[in-house]
């Protein structure tokens, strides 16, 4: 997480520091950083539709409905094969075949079959966020000691109470794992809503880069940088309160 | 000393070759044909590129680039040497606006003084292709609308759709309230014409879509184009620009006979091939070349 935010302060310091010539715009006496900073201010982007708080609205709406069915697909699909145990070599295989489908392929491919509106996008965000949330609950599943399974057993606790009491909370941290990266995935990759016209913070990477402002593409990309720390801060927050105590302590 | 000297040797071969080799390979340096981001503009660059290659000029191509925003200043810098431009167009960008020009000639003359010192506009072509707002036959029979002035009093309740440069360009959003007081309720950002801005007409996502006249597909789904009676779009006569530095007399032969040649008419063709038809534009460029024998 603080890497992460290193990361974040190091490129933004790097591109403001650097004059605006250096990165093709006009010579008009403003750095880049003079240019960003008017454009954080100008009133347009505080009030109306394509504002930064519609833009950032647009954008967690297209992130939290993907999200939604990728959760309902991948959760019950990787936990349950890593409960039997059966299975789940074909689940990964084929949730790390739909890693390498490329977002940007899909997104267009789907825009062909279905034409204009939500459902390429989502299609294209459900299937980059299933296969870390398949892949990481099944792993963390599977991890379950045998000897606590054994234990739960003895105890007489039925299939149900042994699934959500003993074998999900221990895979709790992997479980966790698998949905923060997802999460931030796919809200730096609903960019892509805005290359097939719908609004989101990528509208700004497009339209800057149409209209030659460089502000609005640094800015957009800034936003969207910013979104994805917070976003893996709340989600490393849930993890802490999901966790078991008692996990916690050991780990 | 043996050795010494031939070290010594071998860095002043080494030198020699280092200088011999940027100069065969700046004589050899194709010339660059560009363009931007719509089945029209890949038709022309494409009958640029192909009639060059055909006088035996080394020719390389760099289509689909993105909007005169981002091609046009890589002309300037020498990133690429020709480039298909439509006059009024570019006089607008270049001029921010400010033309007052609209006969074909006027444009042209002015064009020429507005460009950057390095770049010149070789001769024009008769062809004409103009950015025009379309609608639905629905839209148009609900507002009564047959001009652009008619939409001024209705705009307010309609989308337009258009790429994001329509926002910033004068012929766009600026100039429609400027000449014509047409204020639309909301734009949505979409692509030139393209598939996007198709989908999202027929969709009833937009209610006005910025396309461009010579679109066959306007014809094909029998979308009306509302006519500019205020004449906020300059001529748009079709002109090759290029990078002084980069012509030769061959060139400007070349690319002053396929301005001769071409019409209106073959615009709307090919574009419907590309477009309708789905037809390679590299095809669509080779076919026209033929039939004109050139």
């Amino acid at each position: 997480m603080s890497r992460c935010v290193l990361v974040v302060v190091a490129m933004m310091l790097g591109l403001l520091s650097l004059p605006a010539q250096a990165i093709g715009l006009e010579a008009d006496g403003l750095g880049v950083a003079g240019q960003l900073v008017d454009w954080f201010v100008a009133p347009a982007q505080w009030h109306g539709p394509t504002s930064l708080p519609t833009r950032i609205v647009e954008h967690l709406y297209y992130m939290t409905s993907a999200m939604a069915v990728a959760l309902l697909i991948a959760l019950p699909v990787g936990i349950g094969l890593g409960h039997w145990g059966r299975g789940g070599l074909l689940a990964i295989n084929v949730a790390n075949m739909g890693r390498a489908v490329p977002s940007f392929g899909l997104v267009i491919l789907m825009f062909l079959l279905v034409g204009f509106g939500f459902v390429p996008v989502l299609v294209a965000l459900v299937a980059l966020a299933i296969p870390p949330m398949v892949t990481n609950s099944y792993v963390g599943m599977q991890a379950v000691d045998p000897a606590v399974r054994t234990a739960a057993i003895a105890l007489g606790l039925s299939r149900w109470q042994r699934l959500f009491q003993v074998e999900l909370p221990i895979a709790m941290p992997l479980v966790m794992a698998g949905i923060r990266t997802s999460a931030v995935q796919v809200l730096s990759t609903a960019t892509l809503a805005a290359y097939v016209g719908l609004g989101g913070l990528g509208r700004y990477l497009i339209d800057g880069l149409a209209q030659q402002q460089l502000a609005q593409v640094v800015g957009g990309a800034l936003v969207v940088a910013v979104l994805a720390v917070l976003l893996e801060a709340l989600l490393a927050g849930l993890q802490h309160l999901l966790v078991s105590p008692g996990l916690r302590r050991e780990g | 000393m043996p050795t010494f000297q031939l070290i010594r040797r071998l860095a002043a071969g080494a030198a020699l070759i280092a200088l011999a080799v940027p100069a065969t390979a700046l004589a050899a340096k194709p010339l660059v044909v560009g363009s931007t981001n719509f089945p029209e503009q890949l038709v022309l660059a494409n009958i640029y590129a192909e009639a060059l290659a055909d006088h035996d000029i080394k020719v390389k191509k760099r289509l689909n680039l993105g909007s005169r925003e981002i091609v046009f200043p890589a002309l300037k810098n020498g990133e690429i040497d020709v480039l298909p431009e439509y006059s009024g167009a570019l006089l607008g960008y270049l001029s921010n606006g400010k033309s007052k020009a609209g006969k074909p000639d006027a444009v042209m003359a002015a064009l020429k003084k507005t460009l950057p010192s390095g770049v010149v506009a070789r001769a024009p072509s008769p062809a004409q292709d103009k950015d025009g707002l379309v609608v639905t036959p629905d839209t148009a029979k609900r507002y009564d609308l047959k001009t652009l002035s008619d939409l001024a009093p209705v705009a307010s309740k309609l989308t337009l759709g258009g790429p994001p440069e329509t926002q910033t360009r004068y012929v766009g959003v600026p100039g429609l309230k400027a000449v014509y007081g047409i204020e639309f309720g909301q734009f949505r950002a979409l692509d030139a014409g393209g598939p996007l801005t198709q989908g999202a007409l027929s969709s009833g996502a937009i209610d006005v879509a910025r396309m461009f006249t010579t679109q066959g597909v306007i014809d094909e789904r029998g979308w009306i184009l509302l006519k500019d009676d205020k004449n906020l779009v300059p001529a748009q006569n079709i002109v090759p620009v290029a990078r002084k530095a980069a012509l030769t007399d061959e060139i400007r032969g070349v690319l002053n006979a396929v301005s001769a040649q071409l019409s209106t008419a073959d615009l709307q063709r090919m574009n419907r091939r590309v477009s309708v038809d789905h037809a390679d534009p590299s095809q669509v460029a080779h076919d026209w070349l033929e039939q004109h024998e050139l």
